[in-house]
């Protein structure tokens, strides 16, 4: 009967086709299901606070209005993820908790300062670009709550990258200062980027599986890769340039040539030690107690009100 | 304290003439907060002329493990489709 029930689910995946809720699935597809998942949620979540930080000095009305709304989105996208989380039988209280305990994690680029302005256009550009190029193949991800909330992050997300690079764009016809703002922002964020697609093919250690189960559909030097060949035309019709002596075009590959981002910083992050790690779970940490008394007070109401329909 | 809120599944009518459709699902204190809270998340794109929001606990599913036997009745009756009956192709309008 297992045997039976495994086979119809290799099946099922080999035919590209979706697992759904109540379907029987493998223990280890599901965990490793709920912790992708819920760090992809994590991440946006912790993610409206890097440019959370310039809403209020945001230069116009205009731009406060774009950052107000994509920090909005950023809070939506978690909160489809969790709800993903959840059809696999995780609970969405355990998960915060889980994450402000340090026990789960969340992308390592959030744990990098935003020193001027232009990082909100650097991060909408290259960030969300990155995000991106991580996300368009996961709309096809074997688990079909994961793939359907991907497609409505992925739709938003196009709205990030634009406004981002419209902002850079606005900056680079302004004066030298403003474009040495930008070129400054371009030289932080460019190898945290690269980051962002994790570790090398050769020690990561969860590709092979996730690539089996059809949860993960490219590998992270494939993406990182294509990350690299969309971005460098993208910096040309800027007027900024990638901090990698390496980086260059290689005719016969047909792709970018480009550097080894530092690895031992990477790892160095994840652990806990990048500039923002503490702050972003002790902003996160107190958000959610600072609630606790607005979550329980509508609850009480919500029971009143329930008995008042009732007497009534 | 913890009692957490009670887990709506989210039901969203695109525009008019179409059926409300699964979005996904949030956690409310009751129905109305429930609706707000949908608006805020489903629907900030204008992707919605009209929520339905259900409590999960509410819904009765069919299992998937009993895909094959509870579906098994529609199977085998091919003379519901309008294929299974072989018509003359110089028959106009059929």
């Amino acid at each position: 009967m297992a045997d039976d029930l495994e086979l119809r689910f290799e099946r099922t995946v080999q035919a590209d086709a979706r697992i759904e809720p109540r379907d029987w699935m493998p223990d280890g597809y599901r965990k490793t299901l709920i912790r992708q998942i819920a760090q992809h949620a994590h991440s946006e979540i912790i993610g409206m606070q890097p440019e959370g930080n310039w809403i209020s000095r945001a230069p116009s009305l205009r731009r406060k209005a774009i950052l107000l709304a994509k920090v909005q989105d950023e809070a939506g996208h978690g909160l489809y993820l969790y709800s993903a989380t959840e059809t696999l039988g995780a609970d969405r209280e355990d998960l915060t908790l889980k994450l402000i305990e340090g026990r789960q994690k969340y992308s390592s680029i959030f744990n990098y300062p935003t020193l001027t302005f232009a990082d909100v256009g650097v991060i909408g550009w290259l960030v969300d670009g990155a995000a991106i190029c991580n996300q368009v193949p996961l709309c096809r991800t074997s688990y079909g709550p994961y793939a359907r909330a991907m497609i409505r992050i992925c739709k938003e997300e196009s709205f990030h990258q634009r406004q981002g690079y419209e902002l850079l764009m606005t900056m680079m016809r302004g004066t030298q200062q403003q474009k040495d703002m930008v070129q400054d922002a371009v030289n932080r964020w460019w190898w945290p980027a690269l980051m962002m697609f994790g570790p090398p093919d050769s020690e990561s250690t969860n590709t092979e599986q996730s690539m089996a189960w059809r949860i993960k559909r490219d590998t992270n030097d494939e993406l990182r890769q294509k990350f690299v060949n969309m971005s460098v035309p993208q910096a040309e019709a800027l007027g900024v340039t990638f901090p990698d002596p390496e980086l260059k075009w290689n005719e016969e590959r047909g792709q970018y040539d480009f550097g080894s981002p530092d690895w031992d910083e990477f790892w160095q992050v994840v652990k806990g030690g990048g500039v923002c790690n503490e702050q972003r779970i002790a902003h996160r940490r107190k958000a959610h107690e600072d609630g606790a008394w607005v979550r329980e007070a509508a609850s009480v109401h919500a029971e009143k009100q329930a008995l008042k329909e009732g007497a009534a | 304290m913890s009692t957490s809120w009670p887990l709506w599944e989210v039901f969203v009518r695109g525009k008019r003439g179409l059926n409300h459709v699964h979005v996904g699902s949030l956690h409310a204190p009751d129905a109305e907060m429930a609706l707000r809270n949908a608006r805020d998340v489903y629907t900030r794109r204008n992707e919605g002329v009209s929520i339905w929001v259900v409590p999960a606990a509410a819904i009765t599913a069919s299992s998937p493990d009993e895909k094959d036997p509870f579906f098994s009745p529609a199977g085998d009756k091919v003379y519901r489709h309008p294929t299974f009956y072989s018509i003359p192709e110089d028959v106009p309008h059929l």
